[in-house]
């Protein structure tokens, strides 16, 4: 009869398109049943992923099984939290027991993991069914989900683009309102980057805030799970679902969980709000990104906020370092991958012929390119040079970072110089793509915190623009603050104009 | 900062990645480019600076010595290549840097 | 005395590994052990399964520190552990957690003594790192070099496994014998470790050079592995140092090398024919933050740090007057040291008594049995009441050492075996005194020798009385009865 209920009511807004926040009210009112949202998710997923491919995995039966044991929870007022009932989806990088997960690499083709993250073990925790493992750059290696070792995903805003990355699975599926939100891992601007691309919310939690614990590693030092939404509440909401302590993870910052929807209406009269001089006008902005970029700076001042101008000289360093940490860290991260316990493994009639055969055939090119580097920069002769120095300068950005919070309380920033680029466009030029992270990549240096919202279309190719605000590790709620702020006075993502037509 | 044939072998063996003359001679021009860039850290004067390896500042973080549950045998051989003996079977093993 | 080792100087590092007897592994909740089937004892962590981290085991970093401090090394104020990157199939990660420039422990010492008196020897560095698991070879002859295939256990994998590098200080094989049996002990007394050479949880490496005396630097440095015991340590650098000197003498250029020793014949061969400089790669474990111990802990572990053997063998001299040999037998572990204490507590004479029967026959016994003192039936208690049942002259010391044999395969009680093979003397006089009077009457013109006060005769009657008595009579008590009847 629930059904029928939902069914007689007039007016019911389509369910994909409709918030975590909204369908989590509609549940608890027992206007909709968690079978019917799941499976509006799951039909809308399969509507539109063949031309997105942004599944690697749906796990629909394992959706709708847990949507009716949260139906039978809350007919009998046990829900396990506020949003116990609303589906999601995981990157592939979150270890789901029991369900394949390959990190987008070849190398883990059919690798069951016996155990769930951290993450995922938090949403189950919470009551929410997985509609799927999602696309993403191998091993998280990339800004456009090209990299896949299972094909590229599409961007839903142009089928030519790319969705961005690592997590451009992850950014295209909830855009195409295939999900209300999803799970992503950001260690250079691989939440923040694809969201902003996308159209979307992406959070980068201060470093240490949300656990590892089960994510495929990828640079140990700055990889940190974030929320990928439609709107700011619902990227608030979710932190609070995967944030807090956990003893399996050692870097995990020990805080108590909090409820990141507190005061997030509070306004940012008087905020003082830094403008980076040494991002102004930089290399490869594409004009149309910078128009709406300032606009956006005009609406938080327009909204009670102090700007001001502030210099973070490291911060053009921040490349040069990230791609000699994060390679360095990665190649080390990934020599387990050898064909020996778990999962592809090539012919070879001697131990070093099998693991260099298996890596080599296992790994695509851009994490060949990456484990070279990173071997290359720690090797005996080198890493003095290299690595030791990418970590000196890792904290010159975390003391210029210090320095610019004595003055400001949130710093804000394109979230990516350019849209969303063509499909090809950049493969053949790794160091482009690279560069397409500088405004991202400084706050995984310092690990502190930073959220992409969106501040509408491009003018000159009609493609989503992201904005960055940074805020001081652990201050995400004054980032939240920010964010919504600018988000409601926008009223962009609830107009039509912020839903791609697919 | 000009990077040898020779590097990109000796990398590629520590690396333990079979690459071919193709892919070596490919990866020689693309680390020389990418590492070209990173020579802009070269200049900075970093002395007296100390490294960050970790961007929190925890320390002592451990857990104590009780015993936990282990997998079982076939858990732990479920996603073997290959198995014997509830162990995991490799080619012979020869020494190689 | 040998003219070619005047002419060279050896000079000897070693490198201990120690498992250490924590309960669970070094980074992950699984148990410690040997027993069990082959992967039962592993998780994600473990077997390097993707997205899994270490946590460390506080009673591992707590084992590591007692270790350094029981070597007198200074305690680093901030520790970092960093990553060993190398590639092997029984090292899951192929990366081996361990300790670089930063470890727990640093700059100690360990004392010998031998014929060259007491010896310093520098200790560098004591850290911690993780084990790795187990290959078994199939096919050939079952050493690595001529196997078809190898299979992997990783059961041991993550085992804590605590790295004790010495100074390049030891001079010659014997002092390489005496630096792994005392540190063997100091190991063992620490309680952290059961430090069993066969078994590998004691693992000594060794770094040999050879130079002319007094030369600049030193020799090729060539590594010695494969060695399972105190002893074989001891005879595989004997072999190195001979052979090294005579390759010299015969003018060829020694390599540096890593040599396997085997156990059977007691010689060392190259272990690989190509040597590779190895370049491990080492940085900052980033799932791990640094460890800074707290300074007030650090004193109280330093002061309950437990006696060291050095100052036990100091104790038992001087409190139990044993002798130099006695001590040494006695002192060679914690178990043994505490066997002796024990049985020395409850008896009540000369603790050199009870000394002498553990060094002189128990040890045989345990020999033959090819046992550890503590895995026998006997007690401390036990072996006093024997020592006990002497003293009263129940039974002689020679009946004692079948007594003792028979203890030591039955467990039985002294007092109760004596009975049973009926070796309890007659020290009953009223019983005695019918054989003596005998004896006398037997013997006349030697009773009257003795009444003429020729005493040494008495020596001869005294025999009589025991053939009499099959040799059950206390011959004390003859002696006395005899000199009462005859005076
Ligand atoms: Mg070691
Ligand atoms: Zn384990």
């Amino acid at each position: 009869m629930v059904a029928s209920r939902f069914l007689a009511s007039s007016k019911m807004p389509e369910l994909h398109w409709t918030g975590a926040r909204e369908l989590a009210r509609m549940l608890e009112a027992k206007e909709v049943s968690s079978e019917e949202v799941t499976r509006a998710f799951i039909e809308r997923g399969q509507a539109v992923d063949d031309k997105l491919h942004a599944y690697l995995a749906p796990t629909a039966e394992i959706a709708l099984d847990s949507a009716r044991a949260a139906d039978e929870r809350r007919a009998v007022g046990n829900a396990l939290s506020a949003f116990d009932g609303v589906p999601i989806a995981y990157k592939d990088i979150f270890c789901t027991k029991g369900v394949r997960t390959t990190s987008g690499s070849r190398i883990l083709e059919g690798f069951v993991p016996p155990y769930d993250s951290t993450v995922v073990a938090r949403g189950h925790g919470a009551g929410l069914p997985m509609l799927g493992k999602l696309n993403m750059d191998e091993f998280a290696m990339g800004s456009s989900t090209e990299n896949s070792g299972y094909g590229p995903t599409h961007n839903p805003w142009d089928l030519d683009a790319v969705p961005g990355g690592s997590s451009g699975g992850s950014t295209a599926l909830v855009a195409a309102g295939g999900s209300p939100w999803s799970w992503g891992t950001d260690t250079g601007g691989s939440v923040r980057q694809p969201a902003s691309v996308c159209g979307l919310v992406g959070v980068k939690p201060t470093y240490g805030l949300v656990s590892r614990y089960g994510v495929i590693a990828f640079a140990s030092s700055l990889d940190s799970p974030g929320p990928i939404t439609r709107t700011v509440e619902d990227a608030a909401a979710l932190l609070s679902i995967g944030a807090g302590h956990d003893p399996h993870d050692s870097t995990s910052i020990p805080n108590r969980a909090e409820d990141y929807l507190d005061g997030i209406d509070a306004g940012i009269s008087g905020m003082r709000i830094g403008i980076v001089d040494e991002f102004q006008g930089a290399a490869g902005t594409q004009p149309g990104v910078t128009t709406r970029i300032d606009e956006a700076y005009e609406r938080l001042e327009k909204l009670g906020a102090k700007l001001e101008h502030i210099s973070l000289p490291s911060f053009e360093h921040g490349i040069s370092a990230y791609y000699l940490v994060a390679p360095a860290e990665a190649s080390s991260n990934l020599a387990r991958y050898d064909g020996v316990r778990y999962a592809f493994r090539a012919q070879g009639d001697d131990i070093v012929s099998m693991m260099s055969r298996t890596r080599d055939e296992g790994f695509g090119d851009e994490v060949k390119r990456r484990v070279m580097l990173g071997t290359y920069a720690l090797a005996a002769g080198y890493y003095d040079a290299y690595y030791g120095k990418a970590q000196k300068v890792r904290t010159l950005i975390t003391r210029d970072l210090q320095r610019a919070y004595e003055s400001v309380d949130l710093i804000v920033s394109p979230t990516s110089p350019t849209t969303a680029f063509k499909i090809g466009e950049r493969t053949s030029d790794p160091l482009a793509m690279y560069l397409s992270d500088i405004f991202t990549v400084p706050v995984n240096m310092a690990g502190n915190a930073g959220i992409s919202v969106p501040c509408g279309l491009s003018p000159d190719d009609g493609l989503p623009v992201g904005l960055q605000i940074i805020a001081k590790s652990l201050d995400e709620k004054t980032m939240f603050r920010a964010a919504y702020a600018f988000e409601k006075d926008l009223g962009w993502i609830d107009s039509p104009e912020g839903r791609p037509s697919l | 900062m000009g990077i040898d044939r020779a590097a990109v072998d000796h990398i590629a063996r520590l690396a333990r990645l079979d690459l071919s003359d193709a892919e070596r001679s490919r990866m020689q021009t693309e680390l020389a480019q990418i590492l070209g860039h990173a020579e802009r850290i070269q200049s900075l004067d970093l002395d007296g600076v100390e490294p960050t390896s970790h961007s929190i500042p925890l320390s002592n973080v451990t857990r104590p010595d009780e015993v936990g549950p282990s997998l079982t045998q076939e858990e732990a051989l479920q996603n073997a290549p290959d198995a014997e003996d509830g162990r995991f079977k490799v080619p012979r093993i020869i020494e190689d840097a | 005395m040998n003219v070619v080792a005047d002419k060279y100087e050896t000079t000897i590092g070693l490198e201990t590994h120690v498992e250490l007897s924590t309960k669970s592994k070094m980074f992950c909740a699984c148990e410690v052990g040997f027993a069990g089937e082959p992967n039962t004892r592993t998780c994600p962590v473990c077997l390097a399964l993707p997205g899994s981290l270490p946590v460390a085991n506080e009673k591992a970093i707590e084992y590591t520190l007692k270790i350094a401090l029981a070597l007198n090394c200074s305690i680093a104020t901030r520790s970092l552990f960093h990553r060993k990157n190398y590639f092997y199939p029984d090292m899951p990660k192929n990366y081996q957690i361990s300790q670089y420039d930063f470890p727990l422990g640093s700059k100690g010492f360990l004392e010998i003594t031998g014929e060259w008196g007491t010896k310093r020897i520098g200790i560098n560095r004591v850290h911690l790192e993780e084990d790795t698991g187990k290959s078994t070879h199939i096919g050939g002859s079952g050493r690595i070099a001529d196997s078809d295939y190898s299979l992997e256990d990783f059961n041991r994998a993550g085992t804590p496994l605590v790295e004790i590098v010495s100074e390049p200080d030891i001079g010659s094989a014997e002092e390489a014998r005496a630096y792994v049996t005392e540190m063997r002990a100091l190991l063992e007394s620490l309680d952290v470790s059961d430090v069993r050479m066969e078994e590998g949880s004691m693992r000594v490496d060794a770094n040999i050079s050879i130079a002319l005396m007094g030369a600049e630097e030193f020799g090729a440095k060539v590594e010695v592995k494969n060695m399972n015991s105190i002893r074989s340590v001891a005879r595989a650098l004997e072999h190195e140092e001979v052979r090294q000197r005579k390759a010299l003498d015969a003018g060829e250029i020694l390599i540096q090398e890593t040599r396997h020793f085997d156990e059977k014949n007691g010689t060392t061969s190259s272990l690989r024919t190509k040597e590779f400089a190895f370049d491990y790669r080492y940085f900052p474990e980033p799932d791990l933050v640094p460890f800074e111990p707290d300074p007030a802990t650090v004193e109280s572990i330093k002061s309950s740090l437990p006696e060291t053997p050095a100052v036990r063998r100091q104790r038992f001299a001087a409190e139990y007057g044993l002798s130099e040999y006695d001590v040494g037998v006695l002192t060679s572990s914690r178990a043994t040291s505490q066997w002796f204490e024990a049985a020395a507590t409850v008896y009540a004479g000369e603790a050199k008594k009870i000394a002498n029967w553990i060094t002189a026959d128990l040890f045989g016994l345990l020999n033959e049995a090819g046992i550890e003192l503590a895995d026998s039936k006997i007690t401390p208690a036990q072996l006093a009441g024997l020592v006990e049942l002497i003293d009263a002259g129940t039974i002689s010391g020679k009946q004692a050492k079948n007594v003792l044999a028979e203890m030591f395969t039955s467990g039985k009680d002294a007092a109760d075996i004596a009975k049973d093979l009926g070796l309890e003397q007659v020290s009953d006089e009223g019983a005695l005194e019918t054989a003596v009077d005998e004896v006398i009457a037997e013997n006349a013109d030697a009773a009257d020798k003795v009444r003429a006060g020729q005493l040494n005769t008495i020596g001869f009657l005294v025999g009589q009385v025991m053939k009499k008595t099959k040799g059950q009579a206390n011959p004390g008590i003859v002696n006395d009865l005899l000199k009462r009847k005859l005076s």
